[in-house]
């Protein structure tokens, strides 16, 4: 790792002067993905600015009908708010499933959006929950957020801030697990949001990407039935040593039935 | 005897330090003075190396050296190479090559050390590292196993032309083609058993230190016995005498076989210590362990098993290919054969074997012992063998093996190959295995699962190992003048709680009480000159031997000074229970240790102390065979092809159990790697020789979720071959685990009609079976 100077800014705005005056800054939540990166020296900033004293990025709270969690809420945080498990128990669930327990207890949720790994969980809550993604310049919605491999919409000097997630009628998110990262080779959010369903999935292709098709199906016929048929293209899917395109196009359809089921 | 003594489950008392960050490992070493070395390595799998441009690293911050492969040619440096000779049945030797410790001329595999730099601070090194330049010309590359004995695949040696190094075969195919001929039923399996990292938790680690005014040179290594590396690292490296080569391994974090060896790392760091004149520290890191620490299996098996009309094996014949990787490890090459291959017959009656293996090279990192070392591949194959016996002959799995087992009265019994498996209890394992796992309630679990979904099987797996590795081990016993015993050893704790047994051990045959004895190990300055170290599940046995041995000494001697003391007659003294008595007289052996200081105290002539060694040498083919029976019970979720561990039985015969605690711990960690060959673990080179599982987010360790719990089981038979009945127990687990579970998995599958998948049965792997099974059926 090479030498960099630390920052502990106390509030988002001092973060954002920082990233504009600092040489080749970069922001640091959890560091479960940077630090790695830094060791490996496939990253060397200048400057590191810590997210962790910003109390205000912190926390889970309900505003109207709308759930706001902080950028820097860690995955067990999310996993074990009381507020997210009565009201989005899918986005609970998927947290829950992220990684393993030091892992969720340092990584964060703006983290995890911020680098969008193809194969990370969070993608496909916060599409999937229609989610918007609040930033200290604006505010970006899930769906046009997440831009391709390990990229999103965020500008340079861009600070993510929150996510607000419109509670939905129901919700429930299932993954298949990587057999070595533990990361969703397929992970399925289904969600019912009152006005329709949504289907998005992460780890089967570069990003997360919706099924229209069951989307579709699933609005008229909220069943296992009216699904079950409904093959995804295999075609541009991700395809690795522990999973072709095809097994993961197949998993995209058991999971999504398997979700659809889970409601009682 | 009490608490303590042999059989009990004592807790272990190296834990508490291990556990509670009190371990002294290589990396918590430092010297003054000290400079870390970081080697640069070949990012290609095989290619000339034109140039090497150090100029630029070597101007960079903080830097004090940089040597490569010439360097140390010019110095004299000594290279490495295989312990194994062998030849093909006409006479021609094995094709031998030498390893230089860098890379020289030519690179042949990705990782393989070209250069280290020196730098005042670990960053500062491996900064320059970067800037070192090598001007690489890419050559054509193979590493797949069954492709290197195409005579087309790029040669990785083309001095020998062929990358087969040799055709070893132990007697003609002929002699056993006329008994295939005769067998009613003829089954044959074609396994790929797939090459795995080791991954100690420890990655290497060395801190040299060189004195140039004693011409003495300390290495502080990760090891599993310093004494293993001395000689080679002095007298064919450094080319120093043994008794200037000092090896320190305080605690050592796993080191399942690939810890052993000789790395050419370590030659580099002492080299580069001496002629630096600095100490010099290499800290390597996990990346490294996966590019350069020895790999483990990685075969290509092909075998015939023929059987007569009563399910009898009557012949049974074994085509291997073993990858050696770019260079030939220790002991790589003999894995198959001496390692593994004489023991394929396993735990079965079988006259009539033959046998072939070709050691191929390719480019990539070099195999070599990995717990079990060639014995975990042979009962595999063996197994899978006889669940395809089964099959074919309609015979249930146990039935075709029940057929075939030696059994008790015909031990001793002579293998075709030259062992004397002198005891074990074959069909015992099988009926403990199977009570205990409920084999007959398994119908009605299977129904049950059906209903739910799943696809559920059993499956079970018999295996032998031949244990013992090196014939000979010494150990050292003292009780000093305070009563304290300390027992010094050439064997070398790693994880496997010689702490604990040894003074178990002590307590039994001396009486010292189990917190008064110290275990000191891991250090060639005080451990004994014929010691060889702990691999190949041998130090129950030598080590144990040699402190039954050394314990013995001390109470004949203990018994001359306790006769002088109790002013009796030698013959009349007795010991017991830490006490010698002669009639109504009695001094406890801490009063006799006391009094053996003394002169005065010792019968004439003698010398004072009670402090006695024994060298345990045993004859180079004597072996014992651990031996068991394990049964696993899997339920696969069809449509995500995932298979779960839903039952596992394990009934071991290691002999007279030392500490049942310990050895449960041996068989769990066993079967967890056992199980993480068949269900996770896989490393895969592509085409040119790039290492596509590098690091765990590729490579799939086992994990706890992937198990049930494990009932761990003994059906103790005594060993006959050595005095405190003990037989291996620390690579069974990793032998009888694979065969059990791919066993289960394809009792599953079995109304798919799928016969074989490879290791390991990944839900990709599984699915895409079904699939196919699927679409042959519709077709
Ligand atoms: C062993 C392991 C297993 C894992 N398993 C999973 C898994 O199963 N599923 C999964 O989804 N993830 C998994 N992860 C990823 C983990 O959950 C983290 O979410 C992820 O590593 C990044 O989060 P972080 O908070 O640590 O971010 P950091 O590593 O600190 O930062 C990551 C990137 O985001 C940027 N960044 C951070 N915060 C902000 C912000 N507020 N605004 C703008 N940019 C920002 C940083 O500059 C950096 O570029 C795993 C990680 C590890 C190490």
């Amino acid at each position: 790792m090479q030498d960099f100077t630390f920052h502990m800014p106390a509030a988002v705005a001092d973060a954002a002067s920082l990233l504009g005056s600092c040489e080749d800054p970069k922001l640091i939540a959890g560091g479960m993905t940077l630090l790695p990166t830094l060791k490996q020296r496939l990253a060397e900033p200048t400057d590191l600015i810590d997210l962790g004293a910003i109390a205000d990025l912190k926390g889970v709270k309900r505003e109207g009908d709308q759930i706001v969690v902080g950028a820097m809420t860690c995955h067990a945080d999310v996993a074990a708010s009381e507020l997210v498990l009565s009201t989005i128990p899918g986005l609970a669930m998927l947290a829950g499933q992220i990684g393993d327990p030091a892992v969720r207890h340092r990584g964060t949720i703006g983290g995890s959006s911020a680098n969008a790994d193809p194969a990370a969980d969070y993608p496909a809550g916060l599409v999937g929950l229609c989610a918007t993604v609040v930033t200290n310049q604006r505010e970006i919605p899930a769906d046009d957020f997440f831009t391709g491999l390990f990229d999103t919409a965020l500008e340079p000097g861009e600070i993510i801030t929150a996510m607000r997630f419109p509670i939905p009628k129901w919700s429930h998110y299932m993954k298949l697990r990587h057999p070595a990262s533990g990361y969703a080779v397929v992970g399925v959010m289904v969600v019912d949001t009152g006005a329709g369903v949504r289907v998005a999935v992460t780890g089967a292709g570069p990003s997360v990407f919706r099924v229209a098709a069951m989307e579709e199906a699933l609005s008229k016929d909220f069943s296992v039935k009216s699904i079950e048929a409904i093959k995804v293209d295999a075609d541009g899917l991700n395809a690795d040593m522990h999973a072709s395109a095809a097994y993961r196009a197949h998993v995209i359809t058991v999971l999504a039935k398997r979700a659809v089921a889970a409601r009682g | 005897m009490g608490q303590f003594g042999i059989g009990q489950p004592v807790r272990r008392k190296e834990d508490v330090r291990l556990l509670t960050g009190k371990g002294v490992y290589t990396d918590d070493v430092n010297i003054d003075g000290q400079v870390f070395g970081v080697f640069v390595r070949s990012p290609q799998a095989n290619a000339v190396i034109n140039a090497i441009d150090i100029e630029t690293a070597l101007a960079a911050e903080g830097v004090v050296a940089i040597y490569t492969g010439e360097d140390l040619a010019a110095d004299g440096v000594g290279t490495l190479e295989t312990e194994v000779e062998m030849a093909d049945l006409a006479g021609n030797p094995m094709f031998r090559p030498k390893r230089t410790l860098l890379a020289t001329g030519k690179v042949r595999f990705l990782g393989e050390p070209v250069a280290i730099v020196l730098a005042e601070t670990q960053e500062q090194a491996r900064a320059a590292a970067e800037l070192v330049m090598v001007d690489y010309d890419q050559l054509p590359s193979i590493a797949s196993t069954a492709g290197a004995v195409d005579p087309s695949s790029p040669p990785v040696w083309p001095e020998h032309g062929s990358n087969v190094s040799v055709h070893w075969e132990n007697r003609p195919a002929s002699e056993i083609d006329v008994h295939m001929e005769r067998a009613k039923t003829r089954v044959t399996v074609d396994i790929v058993n797939n090459r795995l990292v080791p991954n100690p938790m420890e990655p290497r680690a060395a801190v040299a230190h060189f004195d140039a005014a004693t011409g003495m040179m300390t290495l502080y290594a990760p090891t599993q016995g310093g004494r293993r590396i001395q000689g080679g690292l002095a007298k064919g490296i450094l080319k120093i005498p043994a008794d200037k080569m000092r090896v320190i391994s305080q605690d050592t974090g796993g080191g399942f076989g690939i810890r052993g060896k000789l790395y050419p790392e370590l030659g580099v760091v002492c080299w580069a210590a001496r002629r630096s004149g600095r100490p010099v520290k290499w800290r390597g890191d996990r990346n490294e362990t996966f590019v350069s620490d020895y790999h483990g299996r990685d075969q290509v098996n092909h075998a015939e098993l023929g059987l007569d009309e009563n399910g009898r094996v009557v012949a049974l014949k074994v085509h291997t290919i073993l990858n050696v990787g770019a260079y030939m490890g220790e002991n790589g090459p003999r894995l198959p054969i001496s390692g593994g291959g004489r023991i394929i017959p396993g735990v079965y009656d079988i006259e009539n074997f033959y046998f072939s293996v070709k050691p191929v090279f390719t480019n990539t990192v070099p195999t070599d012992t990995y717990r079990g070392a060639g014995r975990p591949e042979a009962n595999f194959l063996m197994e899978r063998l006889m669940d395809a016996a089964a099959d074919a002959t309609g015979l249930a799995r146990d039935e075709i093996r029940r057929r075939n087992v030696i059994r008790q009265d015909q031990m001793p019994y002579m293998t075709q190959m030259g062992l004397l498996i002198d005891s074990g209890d074959f069909i015992g394992n099988m009926d403990m295995a199977m009570e205990h796992s409920d084999w007959k309630g398994f119908e009605a679990r299977r129904k049950e699962s059906e209903k739910n979904g799943r696809l559920r099987g059993i499956g079970l797996g018999n295996f032998v190992e031949a244990a013992g590795g090196r014939p000979t081990e010494e150990m050292r016993v003292r009780i000093s003048a305070d009563g304290k015993a300390t027992v010094f050893a050439g064997t070398y704790s790693h994880g496997q709680g010689h702490e604990t047994v040894y003074a178990q051990l002590i307590e039994e045959y001396l009486g010292v009480p189990f917190d008064d004895v110290s275990l000191v190990q891991g250090d060639t300055a005080t451990s004994p000159m014929g010691s060889a170290g702990t691999f190949g599940s041998r130090s129950s046995w030598m080590g144990g031997l040699g402190i039954r041995r050394s314990s013995d000494a001390i109470v004949a001697k203990g018994k001359k000074i306790a006769a002088k003391l109790l002013q009796g007659d030698e013959e009349a003294v007795s010991f017991e229970n830490g006490v010698f008595s002669a009639g109504a007289g009695s001094v406890t052996i801490q009063e006799v240790a006391k009094a053996a200081q003394e002169p005065k105290n010792l019968p004439e002539g003698m010398e004072p102390g009670l402090d006695e060694s024994f060298n345990v040498k045993r004859d180079a083919e004597l072996f014992n065979f651990p031996n068991g029976c394990h049964v696993c019970e899997v339920e696969i979720d069809p449509d995500l092809g995932i298979a779960q561990i839903v039952g596992y039985t394990a009934v071991d015969d290691c002999g007279v159990v030392l500490n049942p605690f310990i050895v449960h711990g041996q068989v769990y960690g066993g079967i967890a790697q056992g199980i993480g060959q068949a269900l996770t673990e896989n490393t895969v080179y592509d085409a040119e020789g790039q290492l596509m599982t590098g690091s765990f987010m590729d490579y799939g360790m086992p994990k706890a979720q992937h198990f049930s719990h494990i009932e761990a089981l003994f059906n103790e038979v005594r060993c006959k071959t050595n005095d405190l009945g003990v037989k291996g127990a620390g690579e069974a687990g990793a032998c009888g685990a694979p065969s059990a579970f791919v066993s289960a998995v394809m009792n599953a599958l079995s109304p798919y009609g799928i016969k074989h998948i490879d290791m390991p049965l990944t839900p990709d792997r599984i699915w895409q079976a079904i699939a196919d099974a699927k679409s042959a059926k519709a077709a």
